[in-house]
């Protein structure tokens, strides 16, 4: 082969990949923390409210699932300031959109969770008194976490590849930093090789380790 | 509104590259996740072994990745492939990864017993396979494996970052014309929704229609 492989140029700019996994690591983080507020909020009024609610609901959850992320990624950094009037940095623009996306995927995780605790905790709960609020935070939530958090570390890993779309706005996480490699060194081949296995080993690592975790709260039958 | 209106003969152009990318995606995965599929649950530990492999890899790195990677790499490599050709390979080793495991769930949720029964009554491998477990598997295969077919929908839309004019580079080079980001967004997702919404229900119906099945 003629070409010769050259790692020089990424060990010597490693820290703009090095920080920019970890820039992903935060925006995952930060975003299915929002997806999961907003997706208990509408899951719990899904579950209780009417028609009409239900509709709007799952008007959100529809619309968000069957539209590329990347659409959506433009639409709230370049579409939503110009009708708006304000301006937003990339990586609140970002934020914004993954919390969104998650939140969506969110509500039905939730939403099937709460269908799935047993009647009988709840009817329990009825029984020595509890009203419908305390049911709800002694009784249901925390039986319902138990048992989505499978979906929940899916989601979470699911979340982490997806930032790589942040790069397309200039959002300086790990495929940023490979670009940025890439098109100041053009040692193309050499970056992904690099950048691959990054992606692979902390996903894997992560998904490894909340199923400890998920062992350790699972529901003993 | 009306530029949107006169954008969309463009945009139409756009979506036929995208349902053309995403349909040549979806019958070359479907064809090598099968294979690889079946192989994964009946083959030999020397097949298991590197189709998990590459499942799981494929799995494991986001989609941009790999379109960079198949994009970039590929010729350094001597393997010269026009644009389009580089991002299908890339998105249908991606999804065929997925067919796979839909495959060898809908195959493992069929009872030991019906191959027992199978064998009993003289089936070779091909002939279970064919009579027994394939139109039982089928009903457990197709409403994910139709919720692979949105996603490989949504998917296609990374092949604009590689300059491919699909539907979101078309929606991407009107606004570039006409500064107004906002309707064009909206009617770009309008049309990736009525194709994915009608993709989506359609599995949801499956879903309720074999919902009779019980093992």
């Amino acid at each position: 082969m003629a070409y010769h492989l050259n790692f020089g140029y990424i060990w010597a700019h490693f820290d703009k990949l090095t920080w920019g996994l970890v820039l992903s690591l935060e925006l995952a983080f930060v975003s299915i923390l929002i997806g999961m507020g907003i997706g208990l909020s509408l899951a719990l009024v899904y579950t209780g409210g009417g028609r009409v609610v239900r509709g709007i609901v799952a008007g959100y959850v529809e619309f968000i699932r069957n539209v590329p992320l990347l659409l959506l990624v433009y639409l709230v950094f370049y579409g939503i300031p110009s009708v708006g009037g304000f301006m937003y940095d990339a990586t609140t623009s970002f934020i914004i959109t993954l919390a969104g996306y998650s939140g969506a995927y969110m509500v039905e995780v939730f939403r099937a969770g709460l269908a799935a605790v047993p009647r009988g905790l709840i009817d329990a709960g009825k029984a020595i008194g509890l009203t419908g609020w305390q049911r709800l935070i002694h009784v249901r939530l925390p039986t319902m976490f138990r048992i989505v958090l499978p979906s929940l570390s899916n989601a979470f890993v699911s979340l982490f590849k997806d930032t790589s779309l942040a790069s397309v706005i200039a959002v300086p996480e790990l495929t940023y930093g490979a670009q940025w490699i890439k098109t100041n060194s053009f040692r193309v081949i050499e970056v992904w090789i690099v950048v691959t296995p990054m992606y692979l080993v902390t996903g894997y690592a992560l998904l490894f380790a909340l199923q400890q975790l998920e062992r350790r709260f699972a529901i003993q039958r | 509104m009306t530029f949107a209106l006169q954008s969309l003969p463009y945009l139409w152009q756009g979506l036929l590259v995208t349902l053309e990318v995403s349909g040549l995606v979806v019958i070359f995965s479907l064809i090598a996740g099968t294979i690889l599929g079946v192989a994964i649950v009946y083959g030999p530990w020397w097949l298991y072994w590197p189709i998990r492999f590459y499942s799981d890899f494929l799995r494991g790195i986001p989609l941009l990745v790999l379109i960079f990677f198949m994009y970039y790499g590929l010729p350094l490599f001597k393997v010269n492939l026009t644009n389009v050709a580089a991002v299908v390979l890339a998105l249908s080793a991606f999804e065929s990864a997925h067919v796979i495991e839909v495959v060898r769930g809908a195959i493992q949720s069929i009872p030991s017993g019906q191959t027992e029964a199978a064998k009993a009554i003289g089936l070779r491998f091909g002939q279970r396979l064919l009579y027994v477990i394939a139109p039982q598997a089928v009903r457990r295969f197709l409403p994910p494996w139709i919720n692979a077919v949105v996603d490989t929908v949504k998917g296609s839309a990374l092949v604009s970052l590689v300059g491919i004019v699909d539907l979101m580079l078309a929606i991407q080079q009107v606004i570039g014309r006409t500064y107004r980001p906002m309707p064009l967004y909206v009617l770009g997702a309008l049309m990736y929704f009525v194709i994915n919404y009608t993709l989506s229900s359609a599995s949801r119906r499956l879903e309720a229609r074999f919902a009779y099945v019980r093992e």
